[in-house]
């Protein structure tokens, strides 16, 4: 699709924030911003602004209205809508037809907030970030089927499409998933979306201790009863879920099964017999049950109304425990989700060297950090995202090649990118 | 070789072969520098014999230094440089250039570590698909991702391909069980994306490189997810009167929240041609067959196959029979398997498509392919991943006669157009390398194809790494594509294609 040479515009360019509601719009904007080199904060529905690096932008190209649903196949499996628009919107869509994201999208409104707000799928994409089931299905990125979007010079580009299978050319929905607004605007997004299983339970163990955990995790992740679903909430946190069946309050290990119904009693029987539970040591939660439990962990409730510093880590499940046990100081606490690779952990005061230190570890034990919320003060000099100097060359010479004079979120990720 | 483009030869690399041999020769092993033309012979081609160039030299590092020391010395002299895995590609993403190092990667054969504790493998190159499935199953695991080829193709290759197979339905294609690669630049970087961690920090080069068909870098180590094995897996035997109730039966069990493990739909042609080779049992006398196949515990796969049952029935399936044993259920495999050789026996030659279409689209797209089998006037079979979309059409033709295969190419590139057209893919699982290059306009405009240019350009200024593949040379959408098989003989007679 070529853009309309001679596309006239009732833009105003005086103003500091855009709110396009047609590609068009947004391309005449690109263009204007590329030509006058205008950097430009590039934003959704602010759900996960606060995420990244401080960066001086001059105008800012807010996408909240740029939104709808293009095109929703459900027996395509595939749902293509514009970028602004928002999670919960889709999500409504799917649930009439029984199907989901699977990927199960962070509401990170609760951590920044105090209240829901999912975001648009622009910055879900854009931010990478996936829920519990990670470890079964993928990342946002394995869901991302095409996209379509302007580059740094203005220019519309495209890769995928709606089939699953597709390997022409580069697979650029991969190098944006992740990207944070870095290399392109996205404007179209083509999404894979799945059947909702038939009902989800959950086998919940009372157990604080964290190497237990790992232990109890680990078994299951290899087991073929396939969960979808693998946390651990220390004690500290335990105390959060209120929940019909769950017959105890402290540390917890939280394993989902699901599927059709009566194949999900058995896995979970077996699951219970693998992992040599006595019946006073678990207790099961059936699906709205789950449903609550899983959401909370997604949205990280248990961090909701808390001050500190949040800090997301992943490593191989293997360096967990050494990784924490390293880690663990007084004044923070955590939880564990992806089967055990994915942490979850909250500083009451960060500092660099501090910082530097969880660096050190997390690169030792083969991880890396995300620092997801921090303090002002200390925000500016932080490095908020990791990277070793040979990517960060590589990563300078492919934002060039998409934003080649760095307007788009220009720093939000690295200095220089 | 044909009428196939390929990048202008440098006369004057041809003039120094004998320098960069002997240079060669002092940065590896020089017994691991081939020259001599009895040598060169067994890499003119790989998996898309229709195509064949020696190259210049072939060089077998054994050790990721030896890699980028030898691609920094290409990239210094401004030599072409054409990496090859095990040459089981078809679409022709290893074929040489005439001045170019072919770097096959043969020597990176072992598997370096089995880590059942974080599931994964870490290995090199150029072991094959199949022998991770092998170091791991004792324990109970698999590599999900099944090419055909799988018992010859290398974990490397399928990285650069982003290989799918019949199981990517559910399991996704090489990318989605794919945690961490090493690879060299062209400038001679070691670099490693990913690792044993789920997810790595900054952009996703994993991604990137994944069906980049070896032309932003080198793989020299990879490190892929393992699955513990289902408990239980069963097939369906499905025939149906038309082609439409096959497709329509497909989109259903879609829609109805089963995801199989497997969906295939072979029409009249294939199934009579491959149950006459194979003795699978199959309905002969049905329009279309499908072959669809539940994995997972035991009550969960009785429940898909009965819902796949009632699915079928409604849409007025011929006849319908379940495995009961896992040899049965192989045996329904057999026959599926066995298509591309099937095929050999009903022309002297065939060529086999790949394009990818939505899955509705499905009864529309073998409509029109037996239409244009009655323009082009030539027979056609067809075979799906009817699950995810992805059709391989055999055409037969006649090599021998010229008038025949180009009148086979032409068809080609129009149910490839087509696929397009209807909203699908050019190419499903196979790549694009040098089959497809000339279609790529039909997928992705100018801006499209010049953004991965740029790309290519920004790890690869002098594009010397694998040129001439995946993107248009002749900027027009030339008629080229397929895999062309004489005498029902294909490189690798014994590998699978399905």
């Amino acid at each position: 699709m070529e853009e309309k040479q001679n596309f006239q515009t009732s833009l105003d360019f005086s103003q500091n924030v855009f709110k396009p509601s047609t590609r068009e719009e947004i391309v005449e904007i690109v263009k204007n911003c590329y030509k006058k080199s205008i950097p430009l904060e590039i934003s959704g529905l602010q759900s996960k602004n606060k995420i990244g690096r401080n960066f001086q932008a001059e105008k800012t190209l807010d996408l909240s209205n740029y939104k709808g649903i293009i095109e929703y196949k459900p027996e395509e499996l595939y749902i293509k809508v514009k970028a602004g628009t928002p999670i919960s919107e889709i999500e409504e869509a799917l649930k009439k037809n029984n199907q989901q994201l699977a990927f199960e999208p962070n509401d990170f409104g609760y951590l920044f907030s105090g209240e829901s707000n999912s975001g648009s799928i622009g910055g879900v994409v854009a931010c990478n970030f996936a829920g519990s089931r990670r470890f079964k299905v993928g990342s946002v990125r394995d869901h991302l089927l095409g996209f379509q979007g302007v580059n740094g010079k203005g220019e519309t580009i495209k890769s995928g499409g709606t089939v699953v299978k597709n390997v022409t050319g580069y697979d650029l929905c991969k190098i944006l998933s992740g990207s944070f607004g870095t290399l392109t605007v996205l404007t179209e997004i083509s999404i894979k979306v799945l059947p909702k299983p038939e009902i989800s339970k959950t086998l919940i163990i009372k157990n604080p201790h964290l190497k237990k955990a790992l232990d109890y995790l680990g078994q299951s992740l290899s087991s073929s009863t396939d969960p979808s679903g693998g946390v651990f909430y220390p004690d500290y946190f335990g105390k959060n879920f209120i929940l019909n069946d769950l017959t105890h309050d402290g540390g917890l290990t939280g394993i989902r099964i699901e599927g059709p119904m009566n194949s999900v009693d058995q896995r979970v029987n077996r699951l219970s017999k693998e992992l040599a539970l006595i019946d006073k040591e678990f207790s099961v939660l059936d699906s709205v049950q789950t449903e609550i439990f899983w959401n909370k962990t997604k949205n990280l409730e248990v961090f909701k109304n808390s001050k500190s510093n949040l800090i997301r880590i992943v490593v191989p499940i293997s360096e967990t425990l050494q990784v924490i046990q390293k880690l663990k100081k007084d004044d923070l606490n955590y939880f564990i989700d992806w089967g055990g690779s994915l942490i979850w952990m909250a500083f009451d005061h960060l500092n660099s060297k501090i910082l530097s230190e969880i660096k050190e570890i997390t690169k030792s034990h083969q991880g890396y950090y995300t620092l997801i919320k921090i303090e002002d003060d200390f925000k500016a000099s932080a490095d908020i995202f990791t990277i070793d100097p040979i990517k960060y060359k590589i990563s300078e010479k492919i934002k060039k090649s998409f934003d080649p004079k760095r307007i788009f979120n220009p720093g939000k990720m690295y200095t220089g990118i | 070789m044909s009428s196939l483009q390929m990048p202008k030869v440098d006369s004057s690399i041809l003039s120094k072969k004998n320098k960069i041999v002997s240079d060669i020769g002092r940065i590896i092993n020089p017994k691991n520098v081939l020259s001599h033309p009895d040598e060169l012979r067994p890499f003119e081609t790989d998996g898309l014999t229709a195509y064949r160039q020696m190259p210049l030299v072939v060089v077998m590092p054994e050790t990721v230094e030896e890699v980028s020391n030898v691609l920094k010395y290409c990239n210094d002299n401004k030599v072409k440089v054409v990496p090859r895995g095990a040459g089981t590609g078809l679409s022709g993403g290893s074929l040489p250039l005439e001045d170019c190092v072919l770097m096959a990667m043969g020597k990176f054969n072992k598997i370096l570590e089995i880590d059942y504790e974080n599931r994964c493998v870490v290995t090199q190159p150029c072991v094959t698909n199949l022998a991770i499935t092998h170091a791991v199953q004792d324990k109970g695991f698999y590599y999900a991702p099944d090419p055909s080829s799988q018992i010859a193709c290398s974990i490397g290759g399928n990285v650069a391909e982003n290989s799918g197979g019949v199981h990517s339905l559910k399991y996704g294609a090489t990318t989605n069980n794919l945690l961490g690669i090493e690879v060299v630049l062209m400038d001679g970087t070691i670099t490693k994306f990913g690792g044993k961690a789920m997810d790595s920090e900054g952009y996703d080069f994993l991604g990137l490189m994944t069906g980049s068909e070896g032309l932003l870098g080198v793989i020299t180590e990879v490190t892929v997810k393992i699955l513990k094995s289902p408990e239980i897996v069963k097939a369906a035997l499905i025939g149906f009167p038309t082609i439409e109730d096959a497709g329509n039966c497909v989109a259903e069990i879609i829609a109805e929240g089963c995801i199989p493990a497997g969906m295939e739909i072979m029409d009249k042609a294939l199934t009579k041609a491959t149950n006459d080779y194979s003795k699978a049992g199959y309905p002969t006398d049905a329009e279309a067959m499908m072959i669809v196949e539940f994995d997972g515990t035991e009550h969960e796969v009785e429940a898909y196959i009965e819902k796949a049952k009632q699915i079928a029935e409604k849409n007025n399936s011929s006849s319908l029979k379940v495995s009961k044993s896992n040899e049965e259920r192989l045996k329904f495999w057999a026959g599926r398997k066995a298509a591309f050789p099937a095929c050999g026996v009903l022309a002297p030659d065939y060529m086999c498509m790949d394009g990818s279409i939505p899955r509705g689209k499905l009864a529309e797209v073998l409509r029109e392919i037996t239409r244009l089998s009655k323009k082009y006037d030539l027979p056609v079979a067809n075979a799906f991943h009817a699950g995810d979309g992805n059709l391989h059409p055999l055409i037969m033709f006649d090599a021998n006669d010229k008038e025949s295969l180009k009148k086979c190419e032409e068809f080609g590139a129009d149910i490839l157009k087509y696929c397009v057209k209807v909203g699908g893919a050019l190419t499903g699982e196979h790549g694009v390398g040098i089959e497809k290059r000339e279609l790529m306009c039909e997928a992705f405009n100018d801006k499209d194809i010049q953004q991965q240019l740029t790309i290519k350009v920004a790890l690869d200024p002098n594009s010397l790494l694998n040129p001439g593949k995946v993107y248009p040379i002749l900027r027009k959408c030339a008629e080229e594509g397929r895999v062309h098989v004489h005498g029902g003989k294909t490189k690798f007679p014994d590998i699978p294609r399905f």
